[in-house]
């Protein structure tokens, strides 16, 4: 029976497939759901091909502003956790001091707390204080949650490096902060990018913490979780849509990017 | 380059040593370094923690303010109003793990070793879900799942609807705000935590010891078992890890997907906190769940034997 063959081969390449499925479904409802002109407030059921969300997105009301704070509270909290993160990743390969397991385990443990822990703890700080819930404690908190990440993928990048090749830049007479900037800093660059793209898409869309430390204040997640109670707007699945296909483009361009400079080398 | 690097008469094994010698001053720097960021851990972290222990031990209103007076009663109220949420939050949790890795598992094995060419773009897809606001894709399966359509229909013409109402896990025709929509909705929304750590370690196996178990003639499954499966724990343990904690703590899917009889301990922290604002009992059950998950993680990482892991 070649069929039964084939297909026992291959069960882990169908299984895998129907895996992938799952994860994809929900991104292609959005998008098909995106084109919906619904009855209703809420956009659950497929009624007819419309393609007026697409032609006015921002037309409903506080959704493009909410969209805006989201994208310039990642923006900060991206520059934040990255500068930090990289400071703490550089000395915790380069050097050797006191307390490292200390260090180690403070950096771990947040990407080890449940999230609604962290943000119920940080908002009783911030009652305690008495601080003002907004911009600024939302900021805050969103430093304090990517710089575990940042510290792991910067670490990873500097711990793989030569360093003959600092000593090389060191033998040619460049001074410290020459070598660190002309040569240091370029092999690390991939590292601190990729920590600082991970920041911003947490930032982005983090919902838990944000939900518990932004007071009156409505990110972009904060106004998707308030109309899933009072009715999803169209735009909604605009906004989703759109994300991904830019996202999705910027991933393939950097691959691209990235073949033609390894076929250079 | 080669030329250059072998310049220096005795090249230095430990990095950190060249760079560091001939500058005194510069044994401080690893301090500066960690300084900034680790203050932000100590104050935003460390110490919201101390607080929140405060908080939960303490006795008031909102009107009169709170005190610390040491009621450390708050706690056994706390599990005996919500015992049924905390065991809800494992239940679901554990069954979206153990769902995340059997469904992980052969994708993650599928872009290790089948997907040839194909495997960047297969893991672009994997990560691709993450790009749109995970809020709206969680909405989207209260179309997927709604009442009537396609998937419940298949289902219960399937009868798999009669075998899930029979142990509670959905309620007759409906499978939106039952246990069984909460729970597909956190192995959707962890699934990807799982796929990338399998991944990253069945990468790593070399694929010259499933030739040799297979000249020893042991079958695919047999190779399975005896040699990729049990190289592969490193990743097993941290994915399910990394899909379990933030599960138990999530209540985001049991609000959207779920009902009044699927709230988890994240719902209740998230109501008291926010709505209620019975801070003590907020706070209590906020340190209890974070003792919990530091115990069964501390023990799980100790009988897995990898350690080293963190």
């Amino acid at each position: 029976m070649p069929f039964v063959r084939w297909l026992r081969r291959n069960l882990v390449v169908i299984a895998g497939l129907i895996t992938l499925g799952y994860l994809l479904l929900p991104n292609l409802v959005v998008t098909v759901f995106s084109f919906n002109k619904p009855k209703g407030r809420f956009n659950y059921e497929w009624q007819q091909f419309s393609l007026d969300a697409w032609t006015n997105p921002c037309g409903v009301a506080d959704m493009c502003g909410s969209l805006s704070l989201s994208l310039q509270i990642a923006f900060w909290a991206t520059i934040g956790a990255t500068i930090l993160g990289t400071m703490i990743a550089f000395a915790l390969v380069r050097y050797r001091f006191r307390a490292r397991g200390a260090v180690n385990s403070l950096i771990f443990l947040p990407m080890a707390m449940p999230e609604v822990v962290m943000a119920a703890s940080l908002l009783t700080l911030f009652l305690n204080m008495g601080a003002q819930l907004g911009f600024w404690t939302i900021l805050i908190a969103h430093i304090m949650f990517c710089l575990s990440f940042v510290v792991t993928a910067v670490k990873a990048r500097v711990m793989s490096m030569d360093p003959r090749l600092e000593q090389a830049a060191q033998d040619l007479y460049a001074g410290p902060f020459q070598t660190f900037v002309r040569v240091t800093l370029p092999i690390a660059a991939p590292g601190i990018a990729a920590g600082a793209l991970l920041a911003f898409a947490l930032s982005f869309d983090d919902f838990i913490i944000t939900n518990f430390n932004a007071g009156s204040t409505v990110t972009f997640p904060m106004f998707v979780w308030g109309s899933a109670q009072r009715g999803t707007p169209v735009q909604i699945n605009v906004i989703g849509t759109a994300m991904f296909i830019v996202a999705v483009l910027l991933v393939l361009a950097a691959m691209l990017v990235g073949k033609r400079k390894n076929k250079a080398v | 380059m080669t030329t250059v690097t072998e310049t220096p008469p005795a090249p230095p094994l430990t990095p950190g040593k060249e760079t560091r010698k001939p500058r005194k001053r510069g044994r401080l720097v690893p301090y500066w370094l960690l300084l900034p960021g680790l203050l932000w851990l100590v104050v935003f972290f460390a110490l919201p923690m101390v607080y929140q222990a405060s908080t939960s031990i303490q006795t008031g209103s909102l009107e009169d303010g709170f005190k610390v007076t040491w009621h450390f009663a708050t706690y056994w109220d706390a599990l005996a109003d919500y015992w049924p949420q905390f065991l809800r939050s494992v239940l679901y949790a554990g069954a979206a793990t153990i769902l995340c890795l059997a469904l992980g598992y052969p994708l993650a094995y599928l872009i290790a070793f089948r997907a040839g060419r194909w495997r960047n773009v297969v893991l672009i897809l994997v990560i691709a879900p993450f790009f749109t606001s995970f809020l709206i894709r969680t909405l989207a399966w209260k179309t997927i799942l709604s009442d009537g359509g396609p998937v419940v229909s298949a289902l219960n013409a399937l009868h798999v609807l009669d075998v899930t109402s029979w142990i509670g896990m959905t309620d007759g025709n409906r499978v939106l705000a039952t246990p069984l929509a909460v729970i597909c909705g956190l192995t959707y929304n962890f699934l990807p935590f799982m796929i990338l750590p399998l991944y990253t370690s069945l990468e790593r196996i070399d694929g010259r010891l499933h030739e040799a178990a297979g000249d020893l003639y042991a079958t695919p499954a047999t190779t399975f078992r005896k040699v990729t499966f049990p190289l592969s724990m490193p990743g097993v343990v941290s994915g399910t890890l990394l899909t379990f904690i933030p599960a138990a703590g999530d209540y985001v899917n049991a609000d959207l997907l779920g009902s009044t009889d699927t709230r988890m301990v994240g719902n209740v922290i998230q109501t008291q906190f926010l709505r209620i604002l019975d801070y003590p009992t907020a706070a209590a059950l906020s340190f209890i769940l974070m003792a919990a998950i530091l115990i069964m993680v501390t023990v799980y990482i100790r009988r897995s034997g990898t350690e080293d892991l963190v």
